[in-house]
């Protein structure tokens, strides 16, 4: 009787979840072998490759290339985006805070803005004769290539940051309105100062939130797409295969090989799940040990 | 657009109707083995889905529509070459293409190789003699089968702003190495200003420079491609663009940008290798600079000779999947041969025909280049100078390892030839795995 309750989320699970990864696992496995000039009808099938796919992409040193161009992206945006969210929460539930109505939607506002909006808005003040960046830099006698390959990751992972920032504070803020006000009076009539407070108690405590937070943002900045997609037509810096899922993108639609394609996105998953749960595994004890 | 079209619209009736009716003769006796095809003689009214990104289209098929009440043509705009190659891949392989495609030449083995298009030798037979020979080689592929119909071209020229070049006191270049002298001379003149530039974006841009130069990146023997991104002419082309962009006296920034349409805009762009669709991208991208503007020849590379090579153009092809081939020919054949018709072609699509009869009817010049009155003559001089190619089943992954490539070789200023070699090795790593045979 039970299991019946469970059919319906059972059904959507199998239909949207399992159904298209065992589909994808399937494809991964799958290769075109090609006869002849490759011309003309018959002269290519569909043949199993076993797991010559997955060992392509294992193998292969450009996948790796950009995992470790996202791994230096995502320490960047890691830091300073949780790093800045923790600062705004802490600032607006301070207890001098004005406007902080005002002030909480203009810090979100920008995470309304989709990303290859924002990529795009970017992109146009990056680019030297139209930017304001650039008239501001030359004032002080400077000349930046705001594309040159050492720089280009920061600027996107600023593109990650301003539009990141703004959805974390409202997770970290929430968090903080919900801890009861005792604890504060509490603080204070034991005399902390407000400065004291925020770090004392309320950083350890928002700590479950951080971790959170943190787990999506990894999740987020290892299928980095959006922002170097977007910014490729107007750089020549960033390589079709910039990111691990742009090299997904390239072997699906310019490649044309699907198959490939499918076993590279399987390997993605695999390693972004090793990722965030590694990260939950480190974290787990110094986090919920107060709790238990 | 001149509103003539009442008047063209009736002769195109006519012509529509005459053409359909010498062709139905054909189309009746065909015999081709596809299945789907067996029906020899599609009586009943038939619908069309054709899928373009040429403007006007619709105005096009609206004038065969009328002429042609038994089968309607439905134009489904597609965005660019690229995005609708992959579209069109994916909808052949989901069982959903359309009727009609337009095929950017390079993209057509490709979609032969994923048989996504029909060969249609027996149904379009009297079409050859109104294309010339080069063309033709496009849609067959060096094969015996017929995979389109060739639509518009793209020779290649060279495209400067005449008031600009007078201005630093430079000459129109003749050959390549004068082209080199004189983006020198202009970058010295003034640091912010370039002669001429290189991109990385396009692929296509440099297999037509490479063409000139008689490099031929794909050929087949037998049963097996060759190929020859490396090779002598290919390499040599390479080499010139490497140096001057290691010299930094040509501009290297991304095409197709905001940035770059500026630097025409601000005069710190002189001159643009481009094809004779160009004038329809500088008027929409540079307004300001109309009739500024004109074309010459490509610098050649020994003084005397006169080769261009092709970027872009397109064929119209019927996919594998349709069912309703003999129709989509007849529509096709009138689309790219009847005069009326190219010349719908040409007025409504501002396409440059592929229909060599179409090519010498052009007379008014472009009105962004109306200060010369012989654009459409200079035009016809080039293409027939234009050197073929042979586009491999590859071509996407091929120009992507270019795009990537010579980034990279264009930010460290590191040699060309070395990138040229990645693209070789990454085309034919490409097309081992996928079973092809390959010789290099």
């Amino acid at each position: 009787m039970p299991y019946l309750f469970l059919a319906p989320a059972m059904a959507l699970f199998v239909a949207f979840f399992a159904v298209p990864i065992g589909y994808t696992l399937y494809l991964g496995t799958r290769g075109t072998k090609v006869s002849g000039l490759g011309l003309g009808k018959g002269s290519r099938r569909e043949v199993s490759v076993g797991f010559d796919n997955y060992q392509a992409t294992l193998t292969d040193h450009e996948f790796w290339a950009g995992w470790l161009r996202v791994l230096g992206y995502g320490v960047v945006v890691l830091t300073v985006m949780l790093g800045l969210a923790v600062l705004f929460a802490l600032l607006l539930d301070s207890a001098h805070a004005r406007l902080k109505r005002v002030s909480r939607i203009a810090i979100f506002l920008p995470y309304a803005v989709p990303g290859v909006v924002a990529s795009l808005l970017w992109g146009f003040l990056y680019l030297p004769s139209l930017s304001p960046i650039h008239a501001v830099l030359h004032w002080f006698g400077l000349q930046a290539n705001l594309f040159d390959p050492d720089v280009v990751m920061f600027s996107m992972a600023n593109i990650a940051v301003w539009g990141g920032t703004g959805f974390n504070m409202l997770v970290l803020y929430t968090h903080l309105r919900s801890i009861s006000p005792e604890y504060y009076e509490a603080a204070r009539l034991d005399g902390a100062s407000e400065f004291q407070i925020a770090t004392r108690i309320k950083l350890p405590m928002l700590v479950p939130s951080l971790i959170l937070t943190t787990v999506f943002s990894i999740i987020a900045t290892s299928q980095v797409f959006t922002e170097p997609m977007t910014l490729r037509p107007i750089s020549n810096t960033i390589s079709s295969t910039w990111s691990p899922l742009m090299m997904v993108f390239t072997q699906a639609f310019k490649n044309l090989d699907l198959y490939s394609a499918a076993a590279t996105s399987i390997v993605i998953a695999a390693i972004s799940l090793v990722l965030s749960f590694g990260f939950l595994r480190v974290v787990r004890k110094r986090a919920f040990s107060e709790e238990s | 657009m001149p509103h003539g079209l009442p008047r063209r619209s009736a002769l195109g009736l006519l012509l529509g109707a005459a053409g359909a009716a010498a062709l139905g003769g054909v189309a009746a006796c065909s015999s081709d083995d596809d299945k789907t095809t067996a029906t020899p003689e599609e009586t009943g009214p038939v619908e069309l889905v054709y899928w373009t990104w040429a403007p006007n289209m619709d105005k096009i098929a609206e004038v065969w529509n009328k002429a042609n009440p038994n089968i309607k043509v439905t134009i489904s705009n597609q965005g660019g070459g690229n995005e609708s190659a992959a579209k069109f891949l994916t909808a052949a392989k989901a069982g959903n293409a359309p009727d009609i495609m337009q095929a950017e030449y390079q993209m057509l083995p490709s979609f032969v190789a994923a048989e996504a298009v029909a060969d249609i030798k027996s149904l379009v037979s009297g079409a050859k003699s109104a294309f010339s020979d080069g063309l033709w080689g496009l849609v067959t592929l060096g094969t015996d089968a017929v995979y389109g119909l060739p639509q518009d071209s793209g020779p290649m020229g060279l495209f400067y702003r005449v008031d600009l070049l007078e201005k630093y006191g430079v000459a129109v270049p003749k050959t390549w190495d004068e082209y080199a002298a004189a983006a020198r001379k202009v970058h010295a003149a003034d640091k912010s200003v370039y002669f001429g530039g290189f991109s990385n974006k396009d692929g296509g841009w440099f297999a037509g420079l490479s063409q000139q130069a008689g490099g031929q990146w794909w050929s087949i023997a037998g049963d097996t491609w060759k190929v020859g991104i490396n090779d002598a002419a290919t390499t040599k082309v390479a080499e010139f663009w490497g140096g001057l962009v290691k010299d930094g006296v040509v501009d290297t920034q991304a095409w197709w940008s905001n940035e770059w349409n500026a630097a025409f805009t601000n005069g710190k762009l002189l001159t643009w290798c481009s094809a004779v669709w160009a004038p329809g991208v500088l008027s929409s991208n540079v307004p300001s600079t109309k009739g500024k503007w004109a074309m010459a020849p490509l610098p050649q590379w020994t003084a005397g000779e006169s080769f261009s090579g092709f970027w872009g153009g397109s064929a119209a092809s019927i996919s594998a999947s349709s069912k309703h081939k003999s129709a989509a020919a007849k529509f096709l054949t009138w689309l790219n041969t009847d005069p009326a018709a190219v010349d719908l072609l040409v007025k409504q699509a501002q396409v440059y025909p592929a229909a060599s009869a179409g090519q010498s009817s052009l007379t008014t010049p472009p009105e962004y280049f109306s200060n010369q009155a012989s654009f459409w003559k200079d035009a016809a001089a080039i293409s027939s100078g234009a050197r073929g190619f042979t586009f491999g089943p590859n071509v996407n992954a091929a120009y992507t390892a270019y795009e990537d490539s010579f980034g990279k070789a264009i930010q460290a200023k590191s040699s060309f030839t070395d990138a040229l070699t990645s693209v070789q090795q990454a085309t034919i790593a490409d097309m081992t795995k996928a079973g092809f045979k390959v010789a290099s």
